[in-house]
């Protein structure tokens, strides 16, 4: 062995001990980064959140690659970290190889709900519940009889969105048009507003007059268009009625920040199993607050809130695209 | 006459780039309040410090070598392949449709057969923007641009629409039956004494990269058809005088480079994620480009252009991991490099040939 082996392999020791004195938990952003406007950047306020209230700290790490999703994982897991928390559906797969090595961490895993392994966390949100009812809010706010719908890109979780939202739509007026376009075929349909700006002057030239963008930072692009135009829009995931005040008419809320915070203030508590949060949880739901209170009527509160206590209770059923890999209300 | 020795050109250059990078690599990590000393300690031993660093850092390196080599063919015959990002991601395809559909006895028939799926969907792939070029004059760069994109959208239809198992919800194909896992190099040392890290992706696809520089090196300069993409590339009138067909050059050099391409399907989708994934390309056909600008499109500084990229890769990965250095930066320090080694050449190369020239005329 040479001096320099010697070296290293002292300095990676030391970094691999460094590393197992710490028993924070950690958190792992899918590749559109903890600043995406939406879904990642909805657990990294739930992070931090947890963090300012405790006073404690927490280890992150932002994906570049997809290699990187397994070795993140046993990287934390061999570091120490417990609970891992994890983002999106694509942890699945490494999360089924990684889980039952270390069956002394507990992994927490948002959006997914198809694995077996007895530690890790799934949560699973009914965005379906959620868009059905933001869907019956535009169906009702158009004057046009159409209303759009910018997904990211064609996925199921997209579909799953954009399908529970022509539900709506069709539910308060049969004869609705919905008009659905997706941003593009690789990652970056994610985070490309310029892109989401011309497919809303596109939807807008075939009629519609609300939007509802489910495309992640590529829907700031789709409000602001939205609101220059003069027409409607539908935030997602966190509350974005603020962002264009009197011109996004609701969000459709998906609680991730509650699950992360919940998560992590459970810490090694956490109870695993399969969670799925929908309307009755306050997993999903829509918006109402200062900025957007002029543009829901009571007739609509009233309409949705009816809607939202009968799926509740169990008397009316969305259709969900994950259960039969088709819509009803939506060719794709 | 070339005005500096050949070692100067092949190691000096590049050198002095990397240098001229990692300086400011480091001003720009410093500006961030971070520790640049720490930072680079921390890339080295993530990367080039344990046999586990090195499964990665030889994970990404098989990745760039192949995409490396598919720009450096296409190089030589003056042609700008850009499309290695849908000729792999095409390849991709290729090794999925193999390993899925049909039942193979043994790794090596199915590594073989999978090779040959990937070849031929990445030479496919590129075969179209190659006829249109070589016929219609349709420019090269544009075109495999644009396939990327047709190549990223087939690939997405057919996930979404096609391939996806039943009941997942995640836009990938089912993973491959265990017959066709490839050995690990922590499977191939094994018997040979040498504990390699278990969890590292890296594979026997190296061996395989390895082989095709050889192959490509033995292609370029030492067979009649490797000379006529050479010359083609140098000089077009000359070589059509020469008696050697643009069209049937254009189009074999780019077959060979969408194979190349295609290739690489068996370390990602093969090797390591043992099923197809939508973004299992990742940008590694872009690097590629990167790669054969810094090894100056010859296999073996495709090599090294390779490791030092995966070192990049992998020390990257560690920083995210264990420092607050955002995403972002690590993508400036990546790009520095690219820019110094590639875009920015001459600034080095002239005032080196300079200073040669002027050593030459003391010594005459």
């Amino acid at each position: 062995m040479t001096f320099m082996h010697k070296l290293l392999g002292g300095a990676a020791a030391l970094a691999l001990s460094a590393g197992a004195a710490l028993a924070e938990p950690a958190v792992i952003f899918d590749l559109g980064g903890k600043f995406d406007k939406s879904f990642n950047e909805a657990a990294h306020n739930g992070a931090q959140r947890w963090a300012e209230e405790t006073g404690q700290t927490y280890r992150e790490i932002e994906l570049q690659s997809e290699a990187q999703r397994e070795q993140a994982l046993r990287r934390f897991a061999e570091a120490g970290a417990n609970p891992i928390i994890t983002m999106g559906f694509a942890m699945a797969d490494p999360l089924s190889t990684v889980a039952p090595d270390y069956p002394d961490t507990k992994f927490v895993a948002i959006d997914v709900t198809w694995l077996d392994a007895p530690n890790v966390r799934q949560i699973g949100f009914a965005e379906h519940e959620g868009s059905y009812l933001v869907g019956m809010m535009a169906g009702m706010a158009s004057e046009s009889g159409t209303v759009g719908f910018i997904g990211g890109m064609d996925i199921p979780l997209i579909r799953h969105f954009a399908c529970g939202y022509a539900q709506g739509v069709k539910a308060v007026d049969p004869e609705a048009t919905v008009v659905a376009n997706m941003t593009g075929t690789t990652p970056a349909a994610w985070n490309d507003p310029v892109k989401g700006s011309e497919l809303t002057k596109a939807q807008i030239s075939q009629g519609a007059d609300v939007i509802y963008a489910a495309a992640g930072g590529t829907g700031v692009g789709v409000l602001q268009t939205a609101a220059d135009e003069d027409i409607l829009s539908i935030g997602v995931d966190s509350n974005q009625n603020h962002l264009h005040p009197g011109k996004v008419l609701t969000s459709m809320l998906k609680r991730v920040d509650v699950a992360v915070y919940d998560a992590l203030k459970a810490g090694t508590d956490l109870e695993t199993g399969v969670f799925t949060f929908g309307l009755a949880e306050e997993g999903v739901g829509y918006a109402l607050d200062d900025n957007n209170a002029p543009l829901v009527s009571d007739e609509m509160k009233a309409a949705v809130d009816a809607a939202r206590e009968k799926i509740i209770a169990g008397d009316l059923e969305v259709a969900s695209y994950y259960a039969t890999d088709s819509c009803p209300a939506l060719d794709f | 006459m070339d005005v500096m020795p050949k070692w100067a050109e092949v190691i000096l250059v590049p050198l002095i780039s990397l240098v001229l990078a990692a300086v400011l690599s480091a001003i720009v990590i410093l500006a961030i309040g971070e520790d640049p000393v720490e930072a680079v300690n921390l890339m080295v031993t993530g990367a080039l410090g344990s046999t586990y660093g090195w499964g990665y850092t030889l994970y990404y390196a098989t990745n760039f070598l192949f995409t490396g080599l598919a720009v450096s063919v296409a190089f030589h015959a003056g042609l700008f392949n850009i499309g290695g990002e849908g000729q792999a991601m095409l390849g991709g395809l290729g090794v999925a449709l193999a390993c899925l559909f049909i039942p193979w006895p043994h790794w090596t028939l199915a590594l073989l057969g999978a090779s040959v799926a990937a070849a031929l969907f990445g030479a496919a792939w590129a075969a179209i923007p190659a006829f249109l070029q070589a016929k219609r004059g349709s420019h090269i760069v544009i075109t495999t641009i644009m396939f990327n994109f047709i190549g990223a959208a087939v690939l997405n239809y057919v996930l979404v629409n096609l391939m996806r198992p039943p009941g997942s919800m995640d836009p990938a194909t089912a993973r491959f039956p265990e017959v066709t896992h490839l050995p690990t190099l922590h499977d191939i040392l094994l018997p040979l004494g040498i504990s390699f890290s278990r969890s590292a992706p890296a594979n026997v696809t190296f061996v395989i990269a390895l082989l095709a520089c050889v192959l490509v090196w033995f292609l370029l300069w030492r067979t009649w058809l490797g000379y006529e993409i050479r010359s083609y590339g140098k000089s077009e009138p000359g070589a059509k005088y020469a008696g050697i067909s643009p069209v049937v050059i254009t189009m074999i050099a780019m077959l060979i480079s969408g194979a190349l391409a295609g290739l690489m399907a068996i370390n990602n989708v093969m090797g390591e994620a043992e099923r197809l994934v939508l973004n299992a390309v990742e940008g590694a056909g872009f690097i590629g480009i990167a790669v054969a600008l810094m090894g100056r499109s010859h296999p073996f500084g495709v090599l090294l252009a390779a490791i030092l990229f995966g070192f990049l890769y992998q020390g990257g990965a560690e920083l995210a991991l264990w420092t607050s250095i955002p995403r972002e930066l690590i993508v400036v320090i990546q790009a520095l490099v690219i820019l110094f080694t590639g875009a920015l050449d001459n600034m080095v190369r002239m005032p080196l040939e300079r200073l040669f020239l002027m050593l030459r005329r003391r010594e005459a």
